[in-house]
C-alpha cells in the first residue's frame, strides 16, 4: 500500500470516539467601523513602530516626494513597473531629478546577478493596507514580479488611502480571496529584520533595509 | 559554553536529561541568556494582546484547530487535490526517513548539488541536513539563527529563536572562526556579513527547502510566517521549491488563517504580525518572470497518526508552534533548550516527543515539569499541556490497567516495587483499623526517622513526624 493510503487509512480508522467540528465564531476579530482617517492614522502608527516610513501625498504630489526620497538616499536607479499606472506616470513625468529607471522585463535567470547587486530601489503598487497590523497587501504580477519587493535594499510602495482595511480578516473577505489565489500573495509589514543575535533588532538581513510607503490621499 | 549542554546533532541520548540539566543550572551564561530572552518575550506577548478579548480569541483558535483535526483525512485529500490542480506536486511520507528520501529523489532528478533552507522544524525532526550531506548534497540554513546554529554544528535551543542560547560575543567568535568575518560586537555588522554570505548561496542554490505554517485546503495555499525574508528568498529564487510539513498543519479555509495568524505571531514574539506573511499557491506560471518552476509538498506523518488515535492525546496536534509554552516555562527558562536533547524542547516537546521517540527514551520528559500550569494558560490554542503531562506520566508507569497501551514505550518506567508500595498505600488508606495502627506505630518510632533524605534535604530540613497522630490528639480532646 502507498504511504498516502497508509496514512489516510490510519486517520480514518482511528480508535477514539466520533469527532465533531465545533462552531467557530469569528466575531472576536471584528473591529468597530473606523473612518478612513482613523484607519490611516492607525496604519501609520503600526507600520512606523516596525521601522516603516510613511509619506502622505496626493495624486499630484507623489512623484515629487518619490524623487526627494530617492535623492536623499543617493539612489542611482529605480526599478519601476512597466505597465502599471505607477510606472506609466513616473515614465511620463520626465523629471530630471529622478535616477535611472529600470524595468523587470526579463526572466530572472538572465539577469539575477544584476538584480542582486546593482538595483538600489524599487517601487510597486499594493492591493491595499491593513490598519490593525500596519501591513501592505501585495499580489505580485508579471509586471511587478515577486523579487521586485524583496531584493533591492529600498522598497517603495504606493498605497491608496481609500484601500486601507481595518483587519486582515476584513480584507480577505472584501477582496474575496477564497475565489482564487494568485501564485504568490504577500503581507509586508516593515523592512526585513531579525532579532536572532541576542534579541537585538537589525534591519535588512535578507530583504530591503528600508520600506517607504507613499500614502495617496 | 558547557560541552554537555551544547551538543552537536549526533548521538544525543535523550535519557541523559539530568546531567545536562545539572550542568545548565550551574552555567551562569546559559541562565543569563535564557532569563533575559524569556523575560523580554513574556512582556512583549502581554503587550501585544492588550485590548484583545484574549480568552475568546484563544477559544476561536482552539475551535479552528479542533475543526480541522475532526476532519483531517478529508482535508488532506482536499488539500492534495487543490495543490495538484494548482500545479504543485504532493508527496506523502510515513516517517522522517521516507521524507528525507523523497527530498533526495527530487534533488537527484534535477541533478541538484546545493539546497538552501528556510526555517523548518519538521526538517529538524527528519534530520534532513545530515541526511542530504551524507548523500553529497550541501544543505545550508538561511534563517540567521539557524545559520548560526549550523555553523556551530548544534541544534536549535528554541523553536522560534534557534540561537537564543548564544550571546553576541559567542556568535562573533563563531562567525570569525568559520566564515572569516572580523571580531565585532556590532550586531548590524554581523547581520550584514551574513546577508552577503547568504545572498551568494541563494543565487547558486539548485533547490529551496522550507517549512509550512498553515496549509489551506480550500485554495491549496502554503502559508509561511517570517521576519527576515529568507523564507521568501528560499521559495522564490531557486528553480525548485520543496515544502515539508506535518500532516496536522492543514486548515479548512483562508478565514481560519486570519485568526490563527493573529494568535501565532503575538504569542511567539509579541509581534502584531511578522514582516512577511508569504502565501504560495502555485509554481511560476507562463508569463511570470520569477519564482520556482517546480513546487513540491511533502506531507509528513512521523508519529502524528498515532497521536490522532486517542481522544485526549489528539489535543497535542492542535499546536501551531509558537513557542509561548517554553517562553513561560520555569523549567525551560532555567535549563535551556538543549537540556531536553529533543527536536522540540520545553512543554510542547515534553508532550510531543514521547510519541516520536517512545516513553522509554523520553522517560524524563513528562516529569521535567512542576505542573505549574503556565504553559496551558498561555497556549493560543488552549492545549491542556499539564493534563497531557499527567497522562504521559501515568502511561509511563501504568501496567495497562488505566489505559490500553497508546504511547510507544507504555509502562517503561513501571517498577514492581513502586507499584506494590502504592498498592499497599491505597489498601492502608481504605482500611481505618490498619491506618490507625500504621500511623500509631510510625509516631511511636519517629526517633528512628532518618534526618537526611537524599537530594531533597540538601537545601531543606527534613519534615518530622508528629509525636501523636491526629486521631490520638482528637481522642484526647474528647471529640
Amino acid at each position: 500500500m502507498s504511504s498516502r493510503n497508509i496514512i489516510l487509512q490510519r486517520l480514518r480508522n482511528r480508535t477514539g470516539g466520533e469527532l465533531t467540528a465545533p462552531e467557530c465564531d469569528f466575531s472576536v476579530l471584528k473591529r468597530p467601523d473606523w473612518s478612513t482617517a482613523e484607519r490611516i492614522e492607525l496604519f501609520e502608527k503600526m507600520i512606523e513602530s516596525v521601522h516603516g516610513e510613511v509619506h502622505h501625498c496626493t495624486s499630484d504630489s507623489w512623484i515629487e516626494r518619490l524623487a526627494e526620497v530617492l535623492n536623499t538616499r543617493g539612489a542611482r536607479n529605480l526599478m519601476v513597473p512597466n505597465e502599471h499606472a505607477i510606472g506609466q506616470a513616473i515614465k511620463a513625468s520626465e523629471r530630471t531629478d529622478l535616477p535611472e529607471l529600470l524595468l523587470y522585463d526579463e526572466p530572472i535567470e538572465s539577469w539575477q546577478l544584476h538584480l542582486f547587486n546593482e538595483v538600489d530601489a524599487s517601487i510597486t503598487s499594493t492591493r491595499g493596507g491593513i490598519a490593525e497590523t500596519g501591513s501592505l497587501i501585495l499580489w505580485p504580477t508579471p509586471d511587478e514580479p515577486r523579487l521586485m519587493s524583496l531584493v533591492p535594499p529600498v522598497h517603495i510602495a504606493v498605497l491608496n488611502a481609500s484601500e486601507i482595511y481595518t483587519t486582515f480578516h476584513e480584507a480577505m473577505l472584501a477582496q474575496n480571496w477564497a475565489a482564487g489565489m494568485p501564485t504568490n500573495a504577500l503581507l509586508i509589514s516593515g523592512p526585513s529584520k531579525t532579532a536572532d543575535i541576542e534579541q537585538t533588532l537589525a534591519y535588512g538581513v535578507h530583504g530591503p533595509k528600508e520600506l517607504i510607503i507613499l500614502v495617496i490621499e | 559554553m558547557s560541552d554537555i549542554t551544547a551538543q552537536s546533532h549526533h548521538h544525543i541520548d535523550v535519557r541523559e536529561f539530568h546531567p545536562r540539566a545539572h550542568a545548565a543550572i550551574h552555567n551562569p551564561k546559559i541562565r543569563q541568556n535564557f532569563r533575559k530572552a524569556m523575560d523580554g518575550l513574556m512582556a512583549k506577548r502581554k503587550a501585544a494582546f492588550e485590548g484583545w478579548d484574549l480568552e475568546t480569541l484563544r477559544d476561536l483558535g482552539a475551535n479552528i484547530r479542533l475543526k480541522a483535526l475532526s476532519n483531517l483525512p478529508d482535508l488532506l485529500e482536499q488539500l492534495e487535490q487543490k495543490l495538484t490542480e494548482n500545479g504543485i506536486k504532493v508527496h506523502w511520507a510515513v516517517d522522517g526517513d521516507e521524507a528525507c528520501r523523497i527530498v533526495r529523489d527530487i534533488c537527484m532528478a534535477r541533478d541538484a548539488k546545493t539546497v538552501i533552507k528556510g526555517k523548518s522544524m519538521v526538517s529538524e525532526e527528519m534530520e534532513l541536513n545530515h541526511y542530504l550531506q551524507d548523500q553529497g548534497i550541501e544543505a545550508l540554513e538561511s534563517d540567521l539563527g539557524e545559520y548560526i546554529v549550523q555553523l556551530a554544528d548544534e541544534t536549535p535551543s528554541h523553536i522560534i529563536m534557534p540561537a537564543i542560547h548564544k550571546n553576541t560575543g559567542e556568535i562573533s567568535e563563531l562567525m570569525h572562526e568559520k566564515t572569516g568575518t572580523d571580531l565585532s560586537n556590532d550586531v548590524e555588522y554581523l547581520t550584514a556579513s551574513a546577508r552577503q554570505q547568504l545572498r551568494e548561496k541563494f543565487m547558486n542554490a539548485d533547490v529551496g527547502v522550507s517549512g509550512v505554517n498553515f496549509a489551506v485546503a480550500e485554495t491549496g495555499t502554503l502559508c509561511l510566517v517570517e521576519n527576515e525574508g529568507n523564507g521568501r528568498m528560499t521559495t522564490t529564487v531557486p528553480p525548485c521549491h520543496i515544502a515539508v510539513t506535518g500532516i496536522e498543519k492543514v486548515v479548512p479555509s483562508l478565514e481560519d488563517v486570519s485568526a490563527l495568524l493573529a494568535l501565532l505571531t503575538r504569542s511567539a514574539t509579541g509581534q502584531h504580525i511578522t514582516t512577511y506573511f508569504n502565501m504560495i499557491s502555485s509554481p511560476r506560471k507562463g508569463e511570470e518572470l520569477d519564482g520556482p518552476e517546480e513546487v513540491h509538498v511533502v506531507l509528513v506523518d512521523n508519529g502524528r497518526s498515532s497521536i490522532y488515535q486517542d481522544d485526549e492525546l489528539l489535543d497535542t496536534l492542535r499546536c501551531i508552534r509558537c513557542g509561548a509554552c517554553m517562553n513561560h516555562c520555569p523549567v525551560y527558562t532555567r535549563v535551556g533548550g538543549h537540556t531536553y536533547g529533543t527536536t522540540y524542547p520545553g512543554p510542547i516537546g515534553k508532550i510531543l516527543m514521547p510519541h516520536l521517540i517512545g516513553l522509554d527514551e523520553g522517560r524524563h520528559l513528562p516529569t521535567a515539569s512542576s505542573l505549574c500550569g503556565a504553559c496551558g494558560e498561555v497556549c493560543p490554542v488552549k492545549i491542556p499541556i499539564p493534563d497531557l503531562l499527567v497522562r504521559l506520566r501515568q502511561e509511563s508507569v501504568d501496567g495497562d490497567r488505566l489505559h490500553p497501551a497508546k504511547v510507544r514505550g507504555h509502562g517503561a518506567k513501571r517498577s514492581t516495587g513502586e507499584a506494590l508500595i502504592w498498592k499497599g498505600w491505597a489498601w492502608m488508606h481504605a482500611s481505618p483499623g490498619i491506618y490507625r495502627l500504621g500511623t500509631g506505630v510510625a509516631a511511636k518510632f519517629r526517633a528512628l526517622q532518618p534526618s537526611k533524605a537524599g537530594a531533597w534535604t540538601d537545601y531543606r530540613t527534613a519534615p518530622k513526624l508528629a509525636a501523636k497522630t491526629l486521631h490520638q490528639r482528637m481522642k484526647e480532646r474528647g471529640q
